[in-house]
């Protein structure tokens, strides 16, 4: 696999591309669905699960990019996990306006009180706000504008909102959290992977 | 028994397209009526009920297209995904049924659905459905009132709640081979609320034979509860003294509780239930208490706090 861990510009460039185009197909199926009128009976519910589902694959794919990295040495993977991160971020921005305007409809004072009293939402809504900043500070500029270090620091804030991100699932679910469980397990190992790197990290420097 | 009145017809009402459709669907079934009369009764989803008397309370509210009513359904016997009953409940086999109705009564006795087809006249009653989850339907039923079944067994004075009882068989519910719930499902209603005229035993909607993912081949509904009050594919009716365990209540207790009136005042841990979106419908609108029921039934409440007994 020698020949996998560097990547011309051009392959690279094809990656990026094909990623993006693929990162648009739930987009694109919800879409399709939604022209067509396959949302079922209640489209609303239904446009909310599919991108706050996609918002934590999304998730759990950029928090993929490293250990992967790590595993394999290719380190051209790195290259990806900017878009893919903007991409976690796209579908929550969907999921919330799905939650403020096709849900809720600006009802601010129902929003306020969904997010004082319902513990999923209480939860959910901070996660969102923190993937902001990692938005906006994700552009060559502004990364070094506040340099590397203060950058990856920012940045850490990611895990606590994929945590934020599958208790907010896990809580919203009445009773099969088949689902949320699954998000759950494959976040502990991605988080867990990194623990021993930093463990690891940590004795070869003693 | 106490006489109820159905909520007043609005003088300024206009009779919604998809009431007149219905309507012209029933001319249409009363046509084929008496041949289908003569025909064996098969019982499959879809085949319409013979002699069905017509539904004369009209409420301001349009009914939720078939569509909707049977694509869009909460029955975690057939999976626990809003479509999955549609898709899976085909497994069901609901001939032969029976429910066994017994307890405290004097004439425990075995009814079979045939039988139980003929207890009373059907009836069709336009009721409006509001799940716990703040989505509601409006929904042609057609059944009988459940007090005609329960008087044919002589409940005795210790009779004080129903319990019914859905079938357990995971080979024809797939959902059951997961531990969501306890199977079988149970829910449980207090005397007076179970005899209460408008709590139907249902065998049917828009005319038709009842689909599997409704609750085939025979369910109780109960329009001023939450949805889940209302067991599906029923087996068993048990009359008791002690208010029975229900399977959401011993599923969560603390967001659950016996009565599960509608009430937009208690609010549960994971919805608001002061509004609801009607299937169909874009914007929220408010919830009522006891689901616009309460003229006929918040008598049954009277003196008790609905915030504990909730």
């Amino acid at each position: 696999m020698k020949n996998l861990k560097t990547l011309n510009n051009t392959m690279l460039v094809w990656l990026k591309i094909s990623v993006f185009l693929l990162a648009l197909i739930p987009l694109t199926k919800l879409a399709i669905n939604a022209y067509t009128d396959n949302l079922g009976a209640n489209p609303i519910e239904k446009i909310t699960h599919v991108t706050g589902y996609w918002t934590l694959s999304f998730l759990l794919i950029t928090l993929t990019i490293t250990p992967l990295r790590k595993l394999t040495s290719w380190s051209w993977l790195v290259r990806l996990r900017r878009m893919l991160g903007l991409f976690a971020f796209f579908y929550a921005c969907l999921h919330f306006s799905t939650y403020l305007v096709l849900d809720q409809f600006f009802d601010w004072a129902s929003i306020v009180k969904d997010i004082v009293k319902r513990p999923y939402i209480t939860i959910g809504c901070p996660a969102f706000v923190l993937l902001i900043p990692l938005a906006i500070t994700s552009n060559n500029r502004l990364t070094k504008l506040i340099g590397g270090k203060r950058w990856r620091l920012l940045h850490r804030l990611v895990y606590f909102i994929a945590i934020g991100g599958v208790v907010h699932f896990w809580w919203l679910v009445k009773k099969d959290i088949t689902e949320p469980l699954t998000f759950a397990v494959l976040l502990s190992a991605l988080l867990s992977i990194r623990l021993f790197y930093f463990y690891a990290k940590a004795k070869r420097v003693n | 028994m106490t006489t109820y009145k159905l909520p007043p017809i609005q003088p300024s009402e206009i009779t919604p397209r998809d009431l007149f459709y219905n309507r012209r669907k029933f001319m249409q079934l009363a046509a084929g009526a008496s041949l289908t009369a003569l025909l064996p009764q098969t019982g499959f989803a879809g085949e319409p009920l013979a002699g069905v008397t017509k539904s004369t309370d009209r409420l301001i509210d349009e009914l939720t297209p078939l569509k909707d009513i049977t694509s869009y359904n909460n029955f975690y016997e057939f999976g626990t995904g809003k479509e999955d009953p549609a898709k899976n409940a085909g497994s069901l086999k609901t001939r032969p049924w029976t429910i066994t109705v017994e307890g405290e009564v004097n004439k425990s006795k075995v009814f079979d659905m045939e039988e139980l087809l003929k207890l009373a006249p059907l009836e069709e009653r336009i009721y409006r459905l509001r799940c716990v989850e703040a989505w509601s339907m409006v929904i042609p039923w057609v059944g009988y009132s459940l007090a005609a079944l329960l008087k044919q067994v002589e409940p005795t004075s210790k009779a004080k709640f129903v319990e019914c009882i859905s079938l357990h068989d995971p080979e024809q519910m797939a959902g059951q081979k997961s531990p969501t719930l306890n199977w079988p499902y149970k829910e449980g209603l207090r005397m007076d609320e179970a005899m209460h005229p408008l709590t139907l035993l249902a065998v049917g909607l828009y005319g038709e034979v009842l689909p599997n993912q409704n609750g085939a081949p025979i369910r109780v509904v109960v329009p001023w509860k939450y949805g889940f009050k209302s067991a599906k594919s029923i087996v068993k009716i048990r009359l008791v003294e002690k208010m029975p365990l229900s399977s959401w209540v011993e599923a969560n207790p603390q967001e659950y509780g016996f009565y599960s009136n509608v009430n937009p005042a208690v609010d549960h841990a994971r919805w608001t239930q002061a509004k609801e979106r009607r299937i169909g419908d874009f914007l929220k609108r408010p919830t009522l208490p006891f689901n616009g029921y309460g003229e006929q039934v918040a008598a049954l409440y009277a003196g008790m706090d609905l915030t504990k007994d909730f």
